[in-house]
This record gives C-alpha cells, structure tokens and sequence, in this order.
C-alpha cells in the first residue's frame, strides 16, 4: 500500500517534469518569435509604400519632402553609410590597440585597471555621449575647422567612441582564445612580442576581429540619440566631412512623433531598409564568429 | 631598409600604448566632465521635487519613478522569459537544429537597433493593442530588447555549475525539475542576478524605444496605462530643446551615477561568482 503511494507520488513527480519541458520549449522560443514578429510588423508596415511609389525612387530618390509625398531615402542611406565608415576609421584602429595592449603587452595589475573601466564605456547612456558632443565637440569643430559643427565628423568620431567596447571585448576574447603554444611556438623562434602580435596573433585571431568590427558596424548604424543630437539632421547628401548629415534612425526619430499616412509608413519604410542592413551584418558576423568556433572546436 | 625588430617593437609599442591611454582618458573625462558641472545641481531637492515648468524647474522625482517603474516592469517580464529559455537550452534538450535557431533568434534579436524595438513597440503595443503610450507599452517593449542579455548571462551562469552537482542529485533520486530547482538555479543565482542587474543598467539608459512606447508625460504615474518620462528621456528632451541646461546637467549625473553604481555592483557580483567555481 505504502509503495503503491510511492510510486504515484513518482508518476506525479515525472508528469509535473514533462509538463516544464513542454513550457519551457514555449519559452525558449520566446526571443525567436519576437524576431519573427518584429520582422511581420517592419514589413506589413512599410513595404506597401515602397512598392506603391516604386522601389526605385525610394532607395535612389535624393529627395525628402514627406509632408508633398516625395519619399527619396538616398541622402539618409549615404547619410548612415558615412557615419558608419566614419566610426570605423576611428573605432577600429583604437579598439584593436586597446585589446593587443590588454591582452599581450600589459601586466596583470594594469589590466586589472583598464579593463573594467573600458567595460564602463558600454554602459554611458547613448543620450550623454550625444550631449558631451553638443557641448563639446561640435563648438570645438565649428570655431576650428569651420561649418556649422553639426557633422559627419563630429557624429563619426562619437561613434567611433561608442563602439569601442564592442570592439575591444570581442576581440580581447578571441586573442585569449587563442593557444599559449603559439605564442611560446613564435618567441621561441626568436621573434619579439610585436612580431608574435602581427605574425602569428592577428592573423590566428581574424574571423573574432571581423565579427567584432562587423558588430561594431552594426551598433553605429543602429545608434539613433546620439547622432540625432550631433550630426545636424539635414536631408541632403553632404559634401564634405563637415557638412550636416542625416542617417536612417535619425530620420525615423526626428518624424516619428508628428508623423501619419503615407508619411509614417515611409517611416517604417525607412526602418525596413536599417532592418535589413542589420540583419545581413549580424549574419555575416554570425556566421564569422561561428567559424572561429568550429576550426578551434 | 630594413627596421630592427627590437626597435620597432618599441615604436609600435609606445603607440598602442599611448591609443590606450587616449581610450581610457576620453572615458574618464567624459564621466568626470558630466559629474563636475551636473553634481552641484543635485541636492536633495533635485531629486524628490517634481519638475516644474516642463523641467526648467524644480527637480526629477516624477522621472525618477517612471525610470524604476519601466524598468522594473521590463525585469519582470523578461526574467522569466531569459532564464526559463537558458534553463530549457542547457537542462532540457541537445545541441541540434532547435538550440541552433534559438540562438541565431537571440543573437539577432541583440543586434537590433532600439529605433526598431520603439517602432515595433508602437505599432504592437501603443496602436495595435490600444495600451496607448503607458507603462506597460514601454516595459513591455524593453523587456524584449534585454531579453537576449538575460538568455546569454543565464545560460553561461547555468554552463558553469559543475557537472557533478547534476549527478549527485539524480543519484538521490531527483526528478530532473527537481534538480533544476534545488541544486543547479541556487548555484548559478549570482550569475543569473548579473544579467539582470546589466540589463537594468540597458533599461536606464535607453531613450529611443521608450520614448515611442511610454511617452513622455512629467506627472507621476498613476497606473500602468498611464504615460511617463523616464530620466533618459527627460535629459534628452531638458538638453535638446534647450529648456535648461542647468537641470540637464544635473540629470545627466544622476544618470552617470546611477548606470556606475550599477556596473561596479555587476562587476562585484560577476568576480564573486567567478571565484566560486574556479
């Protein structure tokens, strides 16, 4: 009788453990689903347009004026595109030194320093890194190179600030990853530690470094407050590093808040375009990283 | 010609080193830059007086409590929802076509640029299901944008419980529920509990997919459905419309305070936890 008790206790007990696998697979499809959802939302809302004026004279259009129904998005597409460069030619340079100093020419002590505050970079809210170009940056560009102030430049080097942690912690995790033996291998060749760095390194590295770039890419072509503040928002294409530029997020942020119709659907338009960027950078980053993985594995 | 390797190590390592000071002082002056002119403008008032005058007086306490109560909002929701997908990922099934696209489906969802979540939480949230620009719109908007955060640290957390834990407990007998619950979630709380401070570091910071989502009314909010300005938002609007730049000061360095409060508790708990199991 007691045993009989037991055992439908047991069966109770393994029932219950088949019922949380059932809800935790719904669960874990959770963040799948969001995409899938966001992904029908951004095209339900701002394909038809597209299609409705044509693809063409939205993507080429180097036109913007929302309000007569002329929706030429080429200005902000280039607009973004030189940002992003942009923060690249600044981001990448000093992201990488930052990793190869805290991970090969540094003692342990001094990277115990540097490395949380770097990690402390991440955290500043994209608003303030936008302010302290306001107040700073821009006035510094304006009285000493001239133009308004409000620029590729001034937008380019506060992104190249703001992805640098996403640089410098991916790439600190891949040059780690890497196998004490080829470091001992190259010094023991008589090569010094830049040598070990660049020959050996680096290129043991590579895919870690690509996808950390390509994220870094990916993070200065989503960032919308900071430039909104700095890069003076104009829908034209510019013609120097010191003109005013308008990316695709600012774009949607700026007309958000007033726009309907047609005008609000060019708006997810807008974001269709940045959403499908995004998603090819994360891919290739995906599919980058992942064979750092797999030759390692 | 030809540059002795010796020589060359130096000059190169003089550079990199010198680009990493350059790193790390821009940091610092940015915070320190951001504390000096904003911290005189905090005093007690500042922070438990309501803004007066769309912000041009008083001080930020209604922006303060939209903050906690959004962010604590998108905790609750994105909590279960994080650790429940980790528990499932690490406990409950094999490395197979299933785990592999509900990785790619995190890791795309971290890389999505906020202005996307804020359009999707405004046509999903705010028009679709008519919870207008509110609390709950907002919240629920964030905590799919931290949920990746939350998946990752939790499913590391969870990796790095011994395996011999498992065995044991199976060896007594324990449903695999039961294993999950008693002996594998209360080794890896202090990781688990790392996600989530992190991501309410992320929540605290974000500006654009709240500002679509919740608003951005400077009264206290009343229920979930009503409007609120979180402190992100309020510097946004206090320094981009130029309404004063004394108080955008000061709220920027209640921010800055905060967001560093916050990461030195993450990277406290972070060393704890690793220390544990190593």
């Amino acid at each position: 009788m007691k045993s009989d008790m037991k055992g439908r206790g047991r069966n109770k007990l393994e029932r219950t453990d088949r019922l949380v696998r059932l809800s935790l697979l719904v669960v874990a499809f959770s963040a799948v689903s969001t995409l899938a959802v966001i992904t029908i939302f951004m095209f339900e809302q701002g394909a038809p347009i597209m299609f409705k004026y044509g693809l063409r004279s939205f993507l080429a259009g180097s036109d913007w004026y929302p309000t007569e129904k002329i929706f030429g998005l080429w200005p902000m597409i280039v607009g973004s595109l030189y940002v992003t460069l942009g923060a690249m030619v600044i981001g990448v340079p000093f992201g990488l030194a930052c990793a190869v100093v805290l991970t090969e020419f540094s003692s342990r002590p001094v990277r115990r320093v540097i490395k949380p505050v770097i990690e402390l970079l991440a955290g500043i809210p994209s608003v303030v890194y936008g302010f302290i170009g306001v107040v700073i940056l821009v006035p510094f560009i304006r009285e000493n190179l001239g133009g308004p102030g409000l620029s590729v430049l001034a937008a380019s080097i506060i992104l190249g600030i703001m992805i640098l942690p996403t640089i410098i912690s991916i790439s600190v995790d891949s040059i780690q990853a890497i196998p004490l033996s080829y470091r001992e291998g190259s010094v023991a060749l008589g090569a010094t530690k830049w040598q070990t760095v660049k020959m050996v390194l680096l290129p043991a590295a590579r895919s870690g470094i690509i996808a950390s770039v390509i994220l870094g890419m990916g993070r200065a072509i989503g960032e919308t407050m900071a430039v909104i503040m700095i890069a003076g928002n104009a829908a034209s294409v510019p013609r120097s590093v010191l003109d005013p530029v308008r990316t695709l997020t600012s774009n949607i942020a700026l007309e958000m808040g007033y726009a309907s119709g047609e005008h609000r659907q060019a708006l997810f338009a807008t974001g269709v375009i940045l959403f499908i960027i995004i998603m090819i950078l994360n891919t290739v980053a995906n599919v980058t990283s992942s064979r750092m993985k797999g030759s390692k594995g | 010609m030809r540059v002795d390797p010796r020589v060359e190590q130096r000059v190169v390592g003089a550079l990199l080193w010198s680009m990493t000071v350059v790193t790390v002082a821009v940091l610092v002056f940015i915070i320190a830059f951001v504390l000096k002119k904003g911290l005189p403008a905090v005093d007690w008032g500042f922070l438990v007086e309501n803004p007066v005058d769309m912000g041009k007086g008083g001080g930020i306490f209604s922006t303060i409590i939209g903050t906690i109560v959004l962010t604590a909002g998108a905790i609750l929701v994105a909590t279960p929802l994080g650790v429940g997908t980790a528990i499932f990922l690490t406990e409950y099934t094999w490395e197979g076509p299933v785990t592999r696209i509900i990785r790619f489906g995190a890791e795309c969802l971290a890389g999505i640029p906020s202005i996307i979540f804020g359009l999707f939480g405004f046509i999903l949230f705010v028009t679709k299901l008519k919870f207008g620009w509110s609390i709950l719109s907002g919240s629920l908007t964030l905590a799919f944008m931290i949920l990746p955060t939350i998946i990752r640290t939790s499913e590391e957390a969870i990796k790095s419980v011994p395996p011999g834990f498992r065995t044991v407990s199976f060896s007594l007998g324990s449903t695999k529920w039961q294993m999950v619950t008693r002996v594998v979630l209360p080794s890896a709380l202090p990781g688990i509990v790392t996600g989530i401070v992190l991501s309410v570091g992320r929540s605290i910071g974000e500006t654009a997919a709240v500002i679509f989502t919740a608003g951005s009314a400077l009264r206290i909010p009343a229920s979930l459905f009503s409007s609120s300005r979180t402190m992100s938002v309020h510097f946004y609007i206090l320094a981009r419309e130029g309404i004063s730049m004394t108080n955008a000061y000061g709220t920027a360095a209640v921010l800055i305070v905060a967001i560093l409060g916050i990461n030195i508790l993450t990277y406290y708990l972070m060393h704890r936890f690793i220390r544990k199991y190593s």
